[in-house]
């Protein structure tokens, strides 16, 4: 690093002082490992969501690039690299050019704070949370700016409906995310996963039911947040053409997708790590794993985050593909008049839950966790059910 | 900084994905309530009412399918009955059983096709793609009829063109006995969905004095409780001897003529329909199924107009003859048209997502409204 910035110093930049080389070269270095790290998770996002729509919809979904056509992301992003970079005639160039970056920018820093595993985490910023959420939210911005400088009236119509949507699910999301911080007593996401345990009873989402509200309410918000089906006004393709990215081809158009995936990734981690236990593993397996390699609880912890967060992910993705969208004035509605009465209700509710049960009630908690797991078996059940009676053949393989 | 204030004009089409085909709708909108939306069609205009009078009246058949390529074989009938009005023919009975068969299995894709459209046009891409492939297993039935899957020309003056190939009647039942269950599950699943019923439900609803003054036919004039079938009040074919009812919205989330109303009644209407096909296999006679026809037929002078029961309701045929081999005048009335002309109306004040759902619940297709 330190022979490039002087050979960038000595040979192009020679009139500019010799940080501004090095500036350039780590930001350079910077951006490029993140991009490296970042791509396969919204990558291969991309390839589970449309093989899981796919086996939805009764269709067989991408199965030619590398094996089982996991490596379709890769040749989709070359094929658009190669496309024409359009830019309308009308359109205000700076913001058209400057929003997918500012998108693409604001889902993929938040990967900075996410904790996978004990020591597998880039920064442990003690405003952690606080910090996805700031970054998160930051791509409104640049949804907006595509809408407005595509100089669409589609395009702004859609960057309008972005800029309310997120704005008003960014309040449910940040007050069920305080019942979180409550309990915690931090904003650190490796404090929060610490002061959880790795039993389903001891996550915080069964710690009351007030916690068990705020999850769900978190969840619905997050994908809102995400611009994602039945939230997902802002592209409304039925009613919007395409909505903020109409006008966008080539790289720039698969920014904001590269964007949409790795923000659904970010939001299985972020349900993860305030209410799923994130990575935690009884201390027994942690002992056992160390005996073999030093590094080996590391890749269990790893494990179980990424399991979790995909089961999340899985769920949205079935969501996207099954519901209709709502329309914009019920979405509203259903923020302020539901969402965030009843976040702010979840909060005073775990406060007092707090004062009252100040080391918890563990029968509560085991009460929560044996409904939950009820709901699940009947919805495996459920799944039997239907199984049966549409008299299908039985592919347990989702790869044939 | 001067403040603009005015309306927005949006052009919601010729190829805007959810105007089903090349519609355009000039909508005046503030923000996402729009004042009005003003269709403009005719951008698919092919003359066929004018071909219709230079074709000789055999080589007109091929043409009604593009009248209406969603439901062919209703256009087909049609045609079909207004000239052998005019010869005063009668037509063998296996024949009117077979027509009455691929009718009745074009009206189930057809609104199932519409019941997909609607899902998708309220942002659910799965069900959608569930009733193309219902549909495709139609299309191959009727591959198997007549050697087309989609505009199938199978209709001809004084009968049809071919007869059942040998084992059909066991591949219908055992598509219907398949389909039925089908069938129940995607209403359960579409129309017992919560984000579909608000969006469905008091959406664009059509009273009924609005829906009789302008002229709506089919599904969506029965959606708005007027109980009139043309298959029942005005019988044609075989339909006096097949059991059915006339399923009429009745506003059960809703009111009475909405979207919802809309989407359940063409539901239901795929339901008889089925019923239908199995009376009709289990009653279809031996016999002819082409009387004898002239090569080139002369229509004596006069003139005849017939309406039919198709996918999208009542479709007219109107025919003059001078005697020739071939139309003096033939005008087809079609009830996408009509339906279009209730949209101003009652998309003043309504959200854009609306209009959308709108569009889809009234099954407008393209190339029915302007022939």
């Amino acid at each position: 690093m330190e022979a490039l910035a002087t050979y960038l110093h000595e040979n192009h930049l020679y009139k500019a002082p010799l940080w501004v080389s090095q500036a350039l070269v780590q930001f350079g270095v910077a951006s490029f490992v993140l991009l490296i790290f970042v791509s396969p998770f919204a990558g291969i996002l991309s390839f589970l969501e449309r093989r899981i729509a796919a086996r939805m919809q009764a269709r067989i979904g991408p199965n030619r690039v590398g094996p089982q056509g996991i490596l379709q992301f890769l040749a989709d992003g070359i094929k658009s690299l190669l496309k024409e970079d359009l830019i309308p005639t009308d359109a205000d160039k700076a913001l058209f050019v400057l929003a997918p970056y500012l998108v693409f920018l604001g889902m993929f820093t938040s990967f900075v704070a996410l904790p996978f595993s004990s020591k597998l985490i880039v920064a442990d910023l003690n405003v952690g949370i606080l910090y996805i959420f700031a970054t998160t939210s930051f791509a409104v911005v640049g949804l907006v700016m595509a809408g407005w400088g595509s100089s669409s009236k589609w395009a702004m119509l859609g960057g309008m409906r972005s800029a309310a949507q997120v704005i008003s699910y960014e309040i449910p999301a940040g007050i069920a995310a305080v019942t979180v911080i409550l309990l915690a007593g931090s904003l650190s996401m490796q404090q929060i996963i610490r002061s959880q345990g790795p039993h389903p009873w001891q996550w915080f989402i069964f710690d009351n039911p007030f916690t068990l509200v705020a999850f769900f309410i978190l969840f619905i918000s997050l994908i809102a947040e995400g611009n994602r089906a039945p939230f997902d006004l802002p592209e409304a393709e039925s009613e919007l053409v395409s909505g903020y990215n109409t006008e966008y081809s080539g790289m720039r158009f698969v920014f904001f997708f590269f964007a949409e995936w790795a923000n659904l990734y970010v939001m299985g981690a972020i349900m993860t790590t305030l209410f799923l236990g994130g990575w935690q593993i009884p201390g027994s397996l942690e002992k056992l794993a160390a005996g073999v390699a030093p590094w080996f609880p590391q890749l269990i912890q790893l494990l179980v985050f990424q399991i979790k967060t995909l089961v999340l992910v899985f769920l949205v993705i079935q969501l996207r593909w099954t519901v209709p969208r709502v329309r914009m004035d019920q979405l509203m509605n259903m923020c302020w008049k539901y969402m965030v009465p009843i976040g702010f209700a979840c909060v005073v509710g775990v406060a007092g839950w707090m004062i009252l049960y100040p080391q918890g009630v563990a029968k509560m908690r085991y009460l929560l966790t044996a409904m939950a797991g009820a709901i699940i078996v009947y919805y495996f059940y459920r799944v039997y059910f239907n199984f049966k009676a549409s008299r299908a053949e039985l592919k347990l393989n989702p790869f044939v | 900084m001067a403040i603009h204030n005015q309306e927005m004009l949006l052009n919601m089409g010729p190829q805007h994905p959810s105007t089903h085909g090349v519609i355009r709708f000039v909508v005046k909108s503030d923000g996402e309530v729009m004042s009005e939306a003003i269709p403009d069609v005719g951008y698919l205009h092919r003359s066929i009412e004018k071909i219709g009078e230079i074709c000789d009246y055999n080589g007109f058949m091929p043409y009604t399918d593009r009248a209406d390529y969603l439901s062919a074989m209703n256009a087909n009938q049609g045609y079909a009955m207004v000239v052998e009005k005019l010869l005063k023919l009668e037509i063998p009975r296996r024949a009117e059983y077979l027509r009455v068969i691929a009718a009745e299995f074009n009206r189930i894709i057809s609104h199932i096709l519409a019941l997909g459209a609607l899902a998708m046009d309220v942002g659910a891409a799965t069900p959608f793609v569930h009733a193309l492939k219902e549909r495709e297993k139609v299309n191959d039935l009727m591959e198997a009829l007549c050697g087309q899957r989609l505009t199938y020309n199978y209709v001809r003056i004084g009968g049809v063109s071919y007869d059942m190939p040998p084992g059909f009647t066991e591949r219908s039942l055992a598509f219907l006995d398949n389909f039925e269950p089908l069938m129940d599950e995607f209403d359960r699943l579409v129309g017992e969905n919560k984000i579909f019923i608000e969006r469905c439900a008091n959406v664009g609803t059509i009273s009924r004095q609005d829906a009789i003054a302008y002229n709506l036919v089919g599904p969506n004039l029965r959606a708005s409780g007027v109980d009139f079938d043309l298959r029942r009040d005005m019988p044609y074919s075989v339909y006096p001897e097949l059991k059915f009812q006339v399923q009429v919205g009745r506003g059960e989330r809703g009111s009475v003529g909405d979207s919802y109303d809309r989407f359940i009644v063409r539901v239901r209407e795929i339901m008889q329909s089925m019923k239908i096909l199995r009376q009709c296999f289990a009653q279809i006679p031996e016999g002819e199924v082409l009387g004898d026809i002239p090569k080139t037929m002369k229509v004596p002078k006069g003139e005849a107009y017939v309406r039919t029961e198709s996918s999208r309701g009542d479709m007219g045929y109107y025919l003059i003859s001078d005697g020739t081999d071939h139309a003096f005048r033939l005008r087809i009335r079609t009830g996408s048209f009509t339906s279009m002309s209730i949209i101003p109306k009652i998309s003043q004040g309504m959200m854009i997502a609306d209009l959308i759902t709108l569009i889809a619940s009234l099954d407008v297709v393209a190339p029915e409204i302007d022939r």
